[in-house]
C-alpha cells in the first residue's frame, strides 16, 4: 500500500467527502453535541475509536460472508447488529482495563450505537467493493472519522462565537445553528472535485 | 426447494450473526463486567441534584462516587444540609463528625449608584468582560459592577440587581458558592445562615480614597470596632470584619456607622442610634 494512496483516502476522508459537511451523515450529533468544544472533542474521538474498529468487522463480514452468500441486500441490518454489539462489547472492555479513556468518552460512547455516520461509513465502504482491501478500510473509517471530529470541532468553535452575537429573536437557538451549519458546509463544498491521484 | 433454500441461507447467516453476538456479548459481560457498587445509587438518590459543584465534585454523580468510595467526607453537600449528610452516614455506616457547612451568599458592596465611575461603559453585558477593560467602570477597585455574571451563575435564580448592586435572596440562596467563584471582583463571601450583621463594603483603600470614590464605602474609622459590646469586629486593611462566631447580632454597629454601611437584615434587631 503507497503512501500516495493512504494521502488520497485522507484528502478525501477530511475534506472531499467530509461525513458531515458534504454527505449530510450524523447531523444528529453535530447539531446535538456542538455546544460546547470539549463535548465535541469527546463525542469526535469516540466516532473516531468506533468507526475504525466497526469499518473493519463490517468489512470482514461483508466480504466473507454477504457477499460469497449473495445477500448483500441485509447489508444494513447485518451492519446495524454488528456496530451495536461491538460498541457494548468496547464499552465494558474500556469500563474494565482502560476506565481513564472510558471517563473520557463518557456517555458519547453508547450514543454513537445508533449514529448514522458509522454505518455510513461501513455501506460506503462496502459499495466500494471487495478489491477495496482490510487496511484501507481500516484507514478509510479513520479519517471519516477525524473529518467528522474536524466539522463538530469546527462548528462548536463557531456556535461559541454565535452566543454572543445579538440575533433577532426568531432566529435565536435552532434557525441561526442550522443557518450557520449550511454556511460552513458551503465552504467545503470548495473541496469538491479536488483530487490528487 | 429453491425458494425455501433463498430464504434458510439469510436466515441462518443473520441468527448466525446474532447469536454469535449475542454470545459475544454474554461473554464479555462474564469477563469484563463491572460490579457497580449500589452505595453509589443509594448516596445519588439522596443528593439533591442541584449539580452546583460546592461539594468541590463538580456533580452530585462524581460526589456520590467518591463518597461511595470513601475518598470524600460525607458533609460536604451544603445544599442537602444536615438531612442529606443523615441519611448518607445511615447508608455508608460513617459516624457524622460535623454537620455540612450551610450559609448564605452576600454581596458586599452597596455602592452601586452611590458610587463614582471612571468611564461609561458600552459593551457586552457582563462583569467578566467589563472588568478585563481597566478593572470595569467603577472608579472604586472593590465595587460591584451590577451586570449580573452572578445572577446567570446561580443555580436557583436567587440574586437580583438591585440600584447598581447584586442582591443574594436569603431565602432562596443554597450556599453552592458558584456566585463567589464567579465574581470578578471577589466580592460575594458565604456567611452563616443565621448572620443579621453585615458589612456591605470590601474597599481596602485608604479612608481619604475611598471616600472619595464612593458614599458607603468603608474607611476605616473603627467606630464599629469600638462600640461593639463582644469584640467581633476587627479593621484589617481599611476594612472592618465580623467575626461571626463572637457576633451577637444586637445591631449596635449599624447605628454607629458614619457611611452607613452596615446592614442589619434581621427584622427582630432594632438598630440602635
Amino acid at each position: 500500500m503507497s503512501f500516495a494512496s493512504v494521502l488520497s483516502i485522507m484528502i478525501s476522508c477530511i475534506f472531499v467527502e467530509n461525513f458531515v459537511l458534504v454527505k449530510f451523515y450524523g447531523i444528529c450529533p453535530f447539531l446535538g453535541v456542538s455546544r460546547k468544544m470539549g463535548s465535541s472533542v469527546g463525542m469526535g474521538l469516540a466516532v473516531i475509536f468506533v468507526m475504525t474498529i466497526s469499518s473493519l468487522i463490517t468489512h470482514a463480514v461483508d466480504i466473507f460472508l454477504l457477499i460469497p452468500f449473495e445477500i448483500t441486500y441485509l447489508r444494513t441490518i447485518a451492519f446495524i447488529l454488528i456496530i451495536a454489539a461491538l460498541v457494548q462489547v468496547v464499552e465494558m472492555f474500556l469500563h474494565k482495563f482502560v476506565p481513564a479513556l472510558y471517563s473520557a468518552l463518557g456517555i458519547y460512547l453508547p450514543l454513537i450505537t445508533t449514529n448514522c455516520a458509522v454505518l455510513g461509513s461501513a455501506i460506503v465502504i462496502s459499495q466500494k467493493g471487495a478489491e477495496f482491501g482490510f487496511i484501507e478500510a481500516v484507514l478509510y473509517g479513520a479519517f471519516s472519522g477525524v473529518g467528522f471530529m474536524m466539522a463538530l470541532v469546527i462548528f462548536s468553535s463557531v456556535r461559541e462565537r454565535l452566543e454572543f452575537t445579538p440575533c433577532p429573536k426568531a432566529f435565536e437557538g435552532l434557525p441561526r445553528t442550522l443557518i450557520a451549519a449550511g454556511l460552513v458546509a458551503m465552504a467545503f463544498m470548495g473541496f469538491s472535485g479536488l483530487k490528487i491521484f | 426447494m429453491e425458494i425455501l433454500y433463498g430464504m434458510i441461507t439469510p436466515l441462518a447467516i443473520l441468527g448466525g450473526l446474532g447469536l454469535f453476538f449475542g454470545a459475544l456479548l454474554a461473554i464479555a459481560g462474564r469477563c469484563f463486567g463491572i460490579v457497580t457498587d449500589l452505595t453509589f445509587d443509594k448516596v445519588r438518590a439522596e443528593l439533591p441534584g442541584a449539580n452546583c459543584g460546592a461539594c468541590g465534585w463538580g456533580t452530585c454523580d462524581k460526589y456520590a462516587e467518591a463518597v461511595a468510595n470513601g475518598a470524600a467526607d460525607i458533609n460536604l453537600c451544603s445544599v442537602g444540609g444536615e438531612e442529606a449528610a443523615k441519611k448518607i452516614a445511615e447508608i455508608t455506616g460513617k459516624d457524622l463528625t460535623a454537620p455540612p457547612i450551610t450559609g448564605r451568599a452576600v454581596v458586599c458592596c452597596s455602592g452601586g449608584i452611590h458610587s463614582e465611575r471612571k468611564f461609561h461603559y458600552i459593551g457586552i453585558e457582563d462583569c467578566l468582560a467589563a472588568a478585563s477593560i481597566a478593572g470595569g467602570p467603577l472608579s472604586c477597585e472593590f465595587g460591584c459592577l451590577g451586570l449580573g455574571s452572578c445572577v446567570r451563575a446561580c443555580p436557583k435564580g436567587a440574586i437580583s440587581i438591585k440600584n447598581g448592586v447584586a442582591v443574594v435572596d436569603p431565602d432562596k440562596c443554597i450556599c453552592c458558592g458558584l456566585c463567589v467563584d464567579t465574581c470578578p471582583k471577589h466580592i460575594i463571601k458565604l456567611i452563616p445562615k443565621d448572620a443579621t450583621t453585615l458589612i456591605s463594603c470590601m474597599s481596602q483603600s485608604t479612608g481619604g480614597v475611598t471616600r472619595n470614590l464612593c458614599s458607603t464605602g468603608c474607611i476605616g474609622c473603627k467606630i464599629c470596632a469600638k462600640a461593639c459590646p463582644s469584640g467581633a469586629i476587627t479593621v484589617e486593611n481599611n476594612l472592618a470584619r465580623i467575626d461571626y462566631t463572637l457576633c451577637t447580632s444586637c445591631g449596635k454597629c449599624a447605628g454607629v456607622c458614619p457611611r452607613h454601611l452596615i446592614i442589619v437584615t434581621d427584622a427582630n434587631v432594632s438598630v440602635a442610634e
